[in-house]
C-alpha cells in the first residue's frame, strides 16, 4: 500500500487558488501564425480535393491516373486498376457520385486519424489549445475519451488500410511508364506524369511508414529489444522515419493535391506532358 | 551591458499583480540571474524556487513571456536589450507566493503509479539488460521533473477539474519508462487508460516542446502507450476473440 | 505569544535530508518497520546528490574481472592519503557493490557492457574502470530511482521544511525544531533518532559547484547538539569547474570528461599534467604523452595518464599553470575531448556536458575544447561517526553522506562519493531504526525551549541593524575564497577568522522584510548561522593542520607530515565556541595493512 507520503504542502491536488493572473496568455510573440498557416493549407487542400472529387472528369490520361481516383475499380471508370480477367464491380452510385468518394475515405480517415495531424487539428481548428499556454477556447472538454474522438483508437486499422492504397499507388505508378503506342499497344516511356506520380508515391509511403501505429506494430510492443532482433531493427528504421512524420505528412498532402492537379492539367489539354523518351 | 526592466509577478493566493524593476545583465547572464540580482538589491523577500543553476535540477521553471522554461536556461541575450520580460509563476499549480507554485499534485500523481514489478532473474541469479533494451527509457530518465510539461498541458491547465483523473504528461513517461522496462513484469495498460487519463491527451505536444530535457514526451511516451492501450482495449479483432472464447480483458494486477 | 507557536509530528527516526544519503536511511528504516520521517529543504527529488555527473564507484568486476573490494580499499585510502577511517573504507569498499546492484532492482538503468552487464567508466584515483553510471547523469538515476522506491515504503516527507536546531533531552536527541518555508510556520519533530544526511558546506565560498542548500545545516546541527566534527580542514577543489560565462563559474564538468578521454592543456597546448606527477603515484602513472595515450586502449600495458590523478593533484596543478601565466582567456586552463573522440561517443557519454556547454557557453565541446577551473566543490569533513552504526558523539544521533566525516581521509576520489550515500546512507537508516527501536525509555521536549528557538528565528524581522542577508552571504563567500581557498597559510587563515567574527556581528544585525510566507531573505539570514559555523570550523581546523595533505595545502608547510599522518583534527563546542584538537586516527589491523606493502 502506498503510505502516507508528502504531507508537505498540504497534500493538495487541484482545489487552493491558482495565481491571481486573469490574461488567458502572456506570450509575447506571433504564436497565432502557426495555427492560422495550418487552418489556410489544410482548407485550401479540403476545397481542392472535394472539387476534385466532384468532378468525375479528368483524372485519367494515359497512362497517369490521379491519386484521387486510384483504385479504378468499376467499370464505368475511365480506367481500370484491375483489369485482367477480374470482374468489373458495377456500383450503382458509380455515375451519380463520382468514384472519388468510394476511394478518399481510406486516406482520409489515415490522416484524419493520424497522430500528427490530430495536433495541428486540435491545435488549428478546436483551438485546444490554439497554442502552448493560451488558453482552450472552449471551456468542456473530454480530449479523447469519448464517442465519437474515442475512435481516433482505431488508427492502426486505417494505417492498414492506407498501406493497401500504397500498394495500388505503387502499381499505378508501375502503369505509369507503360504509354500507348502510336500504332496500338504499349511501350515503355518515361514523361514528367511517370516521375510525379513516382514523388506522390514515394512521399506517400514516407508518410504511412513513419506512422506511430506502424512503429507500434514493427516493433513498439516488444520490452525486450535484445530477444527479438529483428523487429528491433524494423523498430529502429520506422523511428527514424517516424521523427519526420509531420514533415511527410505535409509532403505527401501536398504532392498528392500536385499530382492529381497535374494530371488534371495535362486531361484538360492546359498543358502538354513532356516526355524524356 | 544591457538593462531590461522584468515584470514579475508578486502576490500570493489573495492577490497580486506584476511589479517592474529595472535591472542590468552581463554578458551571459541568464533570466535566473536578474531575479537573484532582485533579491540581492531590490526586494530581498522576492519569493523563487532554485537549486542547482545547471539545468539539472529543475527548480526554477516559471513562465518567461508566457513559456514555461527554466529560469537558469534561459539567457538574456535572447532578448532584444532594453526590452520588458514579464516572469509569472506556474499558471497551472495553486500559488504560494510570488514565483512560488505548490507542486504536490505531481507528488500525489506519481504516489499512484504502480511500481516496478521484477521478473526472476537469470539462472545464475543475475539480470541482464543490454543496451538496446533500455535506450528507449534511458530518454524518460533524463526527465529532471521541473514539471513544466505539467504546467503547460491543457488539459489541466485549462480544465482544473481534470486533476482528479488525469496523470499528466510527467507521469506518461514515469508509466512508459514502467511499462517498457526489460526486467519489469506487471501490466499497466488499464492503469494508464483508467487511472491515469491517456484519453483525455489530445496529443498537442507542447509537453516535448517545452521539455528542457528535449525528451520527446508525446512521440516517444505517450502515443506508445495510446497504442499499447488501443492493444488492450480497442483492436477490435482481439475484442472478437475474447468474446467468441468468453475472455476479459486482463487487468492490472 | 502567537508567533512562537508550533506543530508537531513525532517519529521514531527523524532523517534530515532526502538526497541519496537520505533518502537510502529512510528506506533502510522504514524496512524495519519503525516510523520514519524525511525532513528536507527543497522539493523531493532536487537535492544536490542530482547533480553528481560521473558515476558510483563499486567493484563490480564487470569490466575488469580483477578488480577487488580490496583494490578499492586501497586506492581510496591511498586517495585520502592515508587519512580515512580504514574501517569506514573496507565496508564502503565492500557494500558499494551490493548497493549498486539494489538500485538496478529498483530501476536504475545504467549503461550497459556487451554482456549485459553494468558498464563501468575510468575515473581519476581508481586503478581500474570502476564508475557504474548512466551517461553523465548518474546522480539523477540514483536519486529518482531512491526516490519512486521510497515513495512507497511509508515514508513521511516533510518538503521544503528546514531544521534549525537539534532538540535533546539531557544527553540524548529527542528530536528537531524548524520551519516551513511555504509559510513560515513553525513545526516541532520529536524523534528517537536523528539522522544527519544534509550534505556539504560549499555555499561558504564563491566559486563552488554547489547549490544554494549547501550551508552546512547539518555540520553545525551536530556541533551545536555538542558532537564531534573531524577533518574540516579538508575540502576538495573540484578541478574542472565552468569558468565562463562569470554567471555560472564554478559549475561543475565532470571527471568522466577526463574518464572518458578529455586531455588537461595549457595556453601553449601543452599537457602540462606531466610535470606534477607526485612521488606517491610515480609508479603508476604515465610519464609520457605515448604511455598516456596508448593507456586508454590498453590499460594492462600502461600506466595511467596523469590527467586522471586524484582531483587535489590536479586542482593544484591548475593552479600553478594559471599563476605561472599559462592560462586561457577567461582563467582557466583547456579541457579537450574532441581531438580524441568523435562527435557521437562525446554526445552519448556526455551528454548534459555537451548541453551544459552549449546553452550557456555557446560553446560545442565536440569542437572546440572546454575552459575549466578549479571550484569548491565537496567537504571531506564532517559529523564523527562510529563506522559500523554511523552513530555520531551525542546519543541518538547518525549521520551519513557529506556530512558524516572519515570515510574519505583528506581527499575524495570521484565516484566514491554516491557509493559513500548508499552504503552508509543504509547504514545509518538501520542503526538508527535498531537504537530508536532498542530505546524505551521517555523523550521529553521542554516547550520553553521551543518557543525560545522560535522568538530567536523571528529576531531578523524586528532588528533595528540595516545589514542585508544577502550582503553578508557574499562578504563571507569572498573571505573563504580568498583566505581559506585552494592555497592556504598561516596569516590568511587568522584574517579569515578574524573576518568571520566581524561577520558573526554583521549577522547578528540582519535585518529581513516582508512576511513569513516564503521569504528567502529571513531564509538567507537564518541559514547564515550554519554558514558562518561551517567557516569557521574549516579555517580553524585549516589552521591547525600544520601539513599540506590532499585537499589542505599550506603554502607555509607544504610537505606531508609523518605525524600528521596520526591524527584528526576534531572540532567541538566549548562554552559557546568552536575549539579544536589533535586525536588519533584509529590504526588499521594488519591484514589490510599488508595491501599497501604488496604493490609499489
Amino acid at each position: 500500500m502506498i503510505g502516507r507520503v508528502l504531507k508537505d504542502q498540504s497534500g493538495r491536488v487541484g482545489v487552493a487558488a491558482r495565481p491571481p493572473i486573469a490574461a488567458a496568455h502572456l506570450r509575447q510573440d506571433t504564436w497565432w501564425a502557426l495555427p492560422v498557416t495550418v487552418v489556410v493549407m489544410l482548407g485550401a487542400f479540403i476545397v481542392y480535393s472535394t472539387w476534385a472529387a466532384l468532378q468525375n472528369a479528368h483524372y485519367f490520361v494515359p497512362p497517369y491516373l490521379s491519386p484521387f481516383y486510384s483504385p479504378c475499380i468499376s467499370a464505368t471508370c475511365l480506367h481500370l486498376t484491375l483489369g485482367w480477367g477480374l470482374p468489373d464491380v458495377r456500383l450503382p452510385i458509380i455515375g451519380i457520385l463520382s468514384p472519388a468518394f468510394l476511394i478518399l475515405w481510406g486516406p482520409g480517415l489515415f490522416r484524419l486519424t493520424c497522430y500528427y495531424y490530430r495536433k495541428a487539428y486540435y491545435r488549428s481548428f478546436w483551438l485546444a489549445p490554439a497554442a502552448c499556454a493560451v488558453r482552450d477556447a472552449k471551456a468542456g472538454y473530454t480530449g479523447e475519451t469519448r464517442s465519437p474522438l474515442i475512435v481516433q483508437n482505431l488508427h492502426r486499422y486505417a494505417w492498414y488500410v492506407a498501406v493497401i492504397f500504397i500498394v495500388f499507388l505503387t502499381w499505378d505508378a508501375l502503369l505509369a511508364f507503360r504509354f500507348p503506342a502510336p500504332g496500338g499497344g504499349h511501350r515503355f516511356g518515361l514523361g514528367i506524369g511517370t516521375l510525379v506520380m513516382w514523388i506522390n508515391v514515394v512521399l506517400l509511403a514516407a508518410y504511412t511508414f513513419s506512422c506511430h501505429s506502424c512503429r507500434h506494430v514493427c516493433g513498439g510492443h516488444v520490452d525486450s529489444f535484445s530477444r527479438a532482433p529483428v523487429r528491433y531493427k524494423l523498430w529502429r528504421l520506422v523511428s527514424r522515419l517516424n521523427e519526420h512524420h509531420p514533415l511527410f505528412a505535409w509532403l505527401s498532402l501536398f504532392a498528392v493535391g500536385l499530382t492529381d492537379l497535374y494530371i488534371r492539367l495535362v486531361s484538360m489539354g492546359l498543358i502538354r506532358d513532356l516526355r524524356m523518351f | 551591458m544591457a538593462t531590461f526592466t522584468l515584470q514579475v509577478f508578486r502576490g500570493d493566493a489573495t492577490g497580486g499583480g506584476f511589479k517592474d524593476y529595472r535591472v542590468d545583465a552581463e554578458d551571459g547572464m541568464v533570466v535566473l540571474d536578474l531575479v537573484h540580482r532582485i533579491q540581492a538589491t531590490q526586494a530581498p523577500d522576492l519569493a523563487c524556487r532554485w537549486n542547482c543553476k545547471a539545468g539539472k535540477c529543475g527548480s526554477c521553471s516559471a513562465e518567461v513571456n508566457g513559456k514555461p522554461q527554466l529560469m537558469c536556461m534561459t539567457r538574456m541575450n535572447l532578448f532584444e536589450p532594453g526590452s520588458t520580460i514579464s516572469i509569472a509563476p506556474l499558471r497551472t499549480f495553486p500559488i504560494i507566493r510570488d514565483l512560488v507554485t505548490d507542486v504536490s499534485y505531481n507528488y500525489e500523481k506519481a504516489k499512484s503509479v504502480p511500481p516496478l514489478r521484477l521478473r526472476p532473474p537469470d539462472a545464475d541469479g543475475k539480470y541482464r539488460m543490454w543496451q538496446e533494451d533500455i535506450d528507449r527509457i534511458q530518454e524518460f530518465h533524463n526527465c529532471i521533473e521541473c514539471f513544466l510539461c505539467q504546467d503547460v498541458c491543457h488539459v489541466i491547465r485549462d480544465h482544473d477539474e481534470k486533476k482528479k483523473a488525469f496523470a499528466g504528461p510527467r507521469l506518461f513517461i514515469k508509466i512508459a519508462g514502467l511499462d517498457m522496462h526489460p526486467l519489469d513484469n506487471r501490466d499497466r495498460r488499464a492503469f494508464v487508460k483508467d487511472s491515469a487519463g491517456i484519453g483525455l491527451c489530445n496529443i498537442t505536444k507542447c509537453c516535448t516542446e517545452v521539455c528542457p530535457e528535449h525528451i520527446h514526451i508525446t512521440d516517444n511516451g505517450i502515443i506508445p502507450m495510446k497504442e499499447r492501450m488501443a492493444d488492450e482495449f480497442f483492436d477490435p479483432v482481439v475484442w472478437l476473440l475474447r468474446k467468441f472464447r468468453g475472455q476479459k480483458a486482463t487487468r492490472t494486477a | 505569544m502567537a508567533t512562537a507557536e508550533y506543530e508537531t509530528h513525532e517519529h521514531d527516526v527523524l532523517i534530515i535530508g532526502a538526497g541519496g544519503a537520505g533518502l537510502r536511511a529512510a528506506i533502510e528504516a522504514a524496512a524495519q518497520g519503525v516510523s520514519v520521517g524525511l525532513v528536507c529543504k527543497s522539493l523531493l527529488g532536487k537535492a544536490h546528490t542530482v547533480m553528481a555527473e560521473g558515476g558510483i564507484a563499486a567493484a563490480l568486476g564487470n569490466v575488469w574481472p580483477e578488480d577487488t573490494w580490496q583494490v578499492h580499499f586501497r586506492d581510496t585510502m591511498r586517495g585520502g592519503k592515508m587519512l580515512n577511517n580504514w574501517r569506514m573504507a573496507q565496508l564502503h569498499a565492500q557494500e558499494a557493490p551490493d548497493r549498486v546492484l539494489e538500485l538496478e532492482r529498483w530501476g536504475a538503468l545504467f549503461d550497459r557492457t556487451k554482456d549485459g552487464l553494468i558498464l563501468q567508466r575510468d575515473f581519476g584515483g581508481h586503478r581500474y574502470a570502476r564508475l557504474a553510471h548512466v551517461g553523465d547523469r548518474t546522480g539523477l538515476e540514483m536519486i529518482r530511482t531512491l526516490q519512486y522506491h521510497a515513495i512507497h515504503q511509508g515514508i513521511d516527507v516533510y518538503m521544503e521544511c528546514k531544521i534549525e536546531r537539534l532538540i535533546k533531552d539531557g544527553d540524548r536527541v529527542a528530536g528537531a525544531f524548524g520551519y516551513w518555508r511555504n509559510t513560515g510556520k513553525f513545526v516541532l519533530f520529536k524523534a528517537k533518532a536523528v539522522v544527519i544526511a544534509t550534505g556539504g558546506i560549499g555555499k561558504a565560498w564563491k566559486f563552488t559547484s554547489n547549490s544554494w542548500e549547501y550551508t552546512g545545516d547539518g555540520h553545525s546541527l551536530a556541533l551545536w547538539a555538542g558532537a564531534d566534527l573531524i577533518d574540516m580542514e579538508f575540502v576538495q577543489f573540484h578541478p574542472t569547474g565552468m569558468v565562463w560565462p562569470p554567471s555560472v563559474r564554478g559549475i561543475l564538468v565532470t571527471e568522466g570528461v577526463r574518464g572518458d578521454g578529455g586531455t588537461l592543456k595549457n595556453s601553449k597546448g601543452e599537457r602540462f599534467m606531466f610535470k606534477y606527477i607526485p612521488e606517491f603515484f610515480r609508479s603508476e602513472t604515465a610519464d609520457t604523452e605515448a604511455e598516456a595515450d596508448r593507456w586508454y586502449e590498453d590499460k594492462k600495458n600502461n600506466r595511467r595518464t596523469p590527467d586522471l590523478l586524484p582531483r587535489d593533484e590536479v586542482a593544484r596543478a591548475i593552479n600553478s599553470e594559471l599563476k605561472a601565466g599559462r592560462g586561457s582567456p577567461h582563467g582557466g586552463v583547456f579541457l579537450d575531448i574532441n581531438t580524441r573522440r568523435p562527435a557521437d561517443y562525446v554526445r552519448k557519454r556526455l551528454p548534459s556536458m555537451y548541453h551544459q556547454f552549449k546553452e550557456l557557453a555557446d560553446v560545442d565541446i565536440t569542437r572546440e575544447p572546454m575552459e575549466v577551473g578549479p571550484t569548491c566543490h565537496y567537504v571531506m569533513g564532517g559529523v564523527r561517526v562510529d563506522a559500523d552504526t554511523t552513530a555520531g558523539t551525542v546519543k541518538g544521533l547518525f549521520a551519513a553522506g557529506e556530512s558524516a566525516g572519515g570515510m574519505h581521509g583528506s581527499n575524495r576520489l570521484g565516484g566514491n562519493s554516491l557509493s559513500d550515500l548508499l552504503v552508509f546512507g543504509r547504514r545509518a537508516g538501520l542503526y538508527a531504526a535498531l537504537y530508536a527501536k532498542d530505546f524505551g525509555g521517555q523523550l521529553t521536549v521542554s516547550s520553553a525551549e521551543v518557543e525560545s528557538l522560535a522568538r530567536e528565528s523571528l529576531e531578523p524581522f524586528s532588528r533595528s541593524g540595516g545589514e542585508n542577508p544577502y550582503a553578508v552571504q557574499a562578504a563571507l563567500q569572498d573571505v573563504m575564497q580568498n583566505l581559506v581557498g585552494l592555497i592556504r597559510n598561516q596569516t590568511e587563515l587568522q584574517d579569515a577568522l578574524v573576518k568571520i567574527e566581524g561577520l558573526k556581528e554583521r549577522a547578528n544585525k540582519v535585518r529581513v522584510e516582508g512576511g513569513r510566507a516564503y521569504n528567502p531573505g529571513w531564509h538567507t539570514a537564518l541559514d547564515l548561522r550554519s554558514l558562518l559555523t561551517v567557516a569557521e570550523c574549516s579555517a580553524r581546523a585549516a589552521l591547525e593542520r600544520r601539513e599540506s595533505r590532499g585537499g589542505h595545502t599550506r603554502e607555509d608547510y607544504p610537505q606531508l607530515d609523518p605525524e600528521w599522518a596520526k591524527v584528526n583534527v576534531v572540532l567541538r563546542l566549548k562554552n559557546g565556541s568552536i575549539t579544536g584538537s589533535r586525536e588519533p586516527l584509529p590504526q588499521m589491523p594488519d591484514d589490510l595493512r599488508k595491501l599497501f606493502e604488496d604493490r609499489q
